[in-house]
């Protein structure tokens, strides 16, 4: 089995600053991979970079593609690595609006991805914008209002389903859960879960929120001033950190 | 003949040299917009100035000029720069479609089919058919260099979604040679399917926004639909009041204080004819 994605010594800099230094990590089909770490850490410039977002320094991100075979995800054209990011992969951002289209229907933000790739079928795209709406638990009357009228959580899982309608195989989540409240927070983790499960899906998942990395991740990355200090298992990590910093992190979880 | 305090058709040699140059690329590009360096005109923006820039770069001794307003001929903005034109280089104007070989338009496309060697050029305000939905300039260049179109479906799902039907009347967007999704300038769509496989050269000029794109003669120009939605032109119950066609792109005017409605044909030199020459009619 090869690795569906795969970082080899990957550094980026602003500057002088380092936000991500040598990283390296095997990513196999239907894994999610947590990345930890405090605010600052470069967690997302790190998934900015396996998403062919940012150019880093130095290192190589490559990609088990199901149309291309393996290619090196940075030395892929525009028009390539444009297309595979809305058809192969997804991207949820933290904060919705960024993923979303603010300005039209949460029918036409689900069917963005099926037209981009030449559905031309207004019936069927909108029948498949319906499903994936109760898929997410959106009510399928809510598909022709706009997410500006949507709540934040509504939103996120708008985002959701419009990133894989196009049934991606490997999703990157920025703080998929942030700055929404707890219980909301619990119903998405629980649709994400059910998702990766019934969709194989592989993901990356950005998350300053350790409980947010145990229900969801398989491994952990711990992440500290741009660098990995910590990888392993996630309960493993959890369970019996070995890092200081990782101790630190794991002891400063609030006891409910 | 010219009046001898301006170059031949007002601009000079150089700028016409390259206002050709542009046209020679966005013909070789169809669709494509091609920059160029746009000059300040005697009129304002938005009474096509990148209309006239073309002309002028265009036209020459022999040529007879046609300008249209809204499909009208006597219009204040057709009648001025047909006169500038007939000041400033001297050529035959006319307001007969079969006789002109260069027709300066805005809004509309005549209904006389168009022959070839004619040159139909196009006044556009907006050159850029994705601004509404994109805003960043440097994005809707990447989108069209990628032929990644999926947002302007999305502004026509959203239509549907929203009254049942592609609301968009004018400036309908539409996709020239199976590459590039060009706008056609605010005329009506009932226009669009005149674009096709036309034996006439269109060129497109864009003042403010310095751009000139065209369509060769006989290139495929194909309006954007759904397959369960298809592209249609707008029909009328009525026919035009003048002269009775019911093929025409009619006008509703109201004529007096208590909303009495007339339709009439928008091509004034189409609805004179058929009255004139009753053979025309038929």
């Amino acid at each position: 089995m090869k690795p569906l994605l795969s970082a080899k010594r990957l550094t980026k800099r602003f500057g002088a600053r380092v936000a991500c230094q040598d990283v390296d990590f095997d990513l196999w089909p239907g894994e999610v991979l947590g990345i930890v770490g405090e605010s600052g850490s470069g967690k997302t410039t790190l998934l900015n970079c396996l998403a062919g977002r940012l150019t880093p320094e130095l290192g190589s991100v490559t990609y088990d593609s199901a149309a291309y075979g393996t290619i090196d995800v940075h030395d892929l054209s525009e028009a390539r690595r444009r297309l595979l990011s809305r058809t192969e992969w997804g991207f949820v951002n933290q904060d919705a609006r960024e993923g979303l289209r603010m300005g039209v229907s949460a029918g036409a933000n689900i069917g963005e991805r099926l037209m981009a790739v030449g559905a031309r079928h207004y019936g069927d795209i909108r029948r498949t914008a319906s499903d994936w709406l109760s898929r997410v638990e959106i009510e399928r009357d809510r598909l022709d209002d706009r997410p500006t009228t949507y709540s934040g959580g509504m939103r996120q899982r708008l985002q959701i389903a419009r990133n894989l309608v196009s049934e991606p195989r490997l999703v990157f989540m920025d703080e998929p859960t942030g700055g929404l409240d707890v219980s909301v927070q619990a119903r998405i983790l629980d649709l994400l879960r059910s998702l990766v499960g019934s969709l194989h899906l592989s993901a990356v998942l950005v998350t300053h929120d350790l409980g947010v990395a145990r229900l969801l991740t398989h491994r952990l990355m711990v992440m500290q001033g741009g660098a990995v200090v910590e990888n392993g298992l996630t309960d493993q990590v959890l369970d019996d950190p070995q890092h200081a910093y990782t101790q630190m992190l794991v002891a400063s979880i609030l006891p409910v | 003949m010219t009046n001898g305090a301006y170059n031949y058709a007002y601009l000079d040699e150089q700028t016409k040299r390259m206002i050709r140059r542009a046209i020679l690329k966005a013909v070789a590009v169809p669709g494509y917009q091609v920059p160029f360096g746009g000059r300040e005109m005697p009129l304002p923006y938005g009474w096509g100035t990148g209309g006239i820039q073309v002309t002028a770069a265009i036209i020459g001794h022999d040529d007879t000029l046609k300008v249209i307003d809204q499909g009208a001929d006597d219009t204040t903005n057709a009648v001025s720069i047909r006169r500038f034109f007939a000041k400033v280089a001297g050529v035959a104007t006319t307001t007969r479609t079969e006789e002109a070989t260069v027709i300066q338009t805005r809004h509309r496309v005549p209904e006389t089919p168009l022959r070839e060697g004619q040159i139909l050029v196009f006044q556009v305000p907006i050159p850029e058919p994705l601004r509404m939905l994109e805003p960043r300039e440097t994005e809707t260049r990447t989108l069209h260099a990628l032929s990644e179109y999926g947002v302007m479906q999305v502004s026509l799902y959203e239509s549907i979604a929203r009254h049942g039907r592609i609301s968009k009347g004018y400036n309908y967007p539409v996709m020239v040679n199976g590459r590039y999704i060009m706008s056609p300038s605010p005329i009506p769509k009932f226009d669009n399917p005149k674009l096709d496989r036309s034996p006439a050269l269109q060129l497109y000029g864009a003042g403010r926004e310095k751009r000139i794109y065209a369509v060769p003669p006989y290139t495929p120009v194909k309006s954007l639909d759904f397959d369960d939605h298809p592209f249609e032109i707008e029909t009328w119950e009525q026919c035009c009041e003048l002269c009775g066609s019911k093929e025409s792109f009619l006008d509703e005017m109201i004529v007096d204080d208590d909303g009495k409605r007339l339709f009439v044909c928008s091509d004034t030199d189409y609805c004179e004819r058929r009255r004139t020459l009753p053979e025309a009619a038929e």
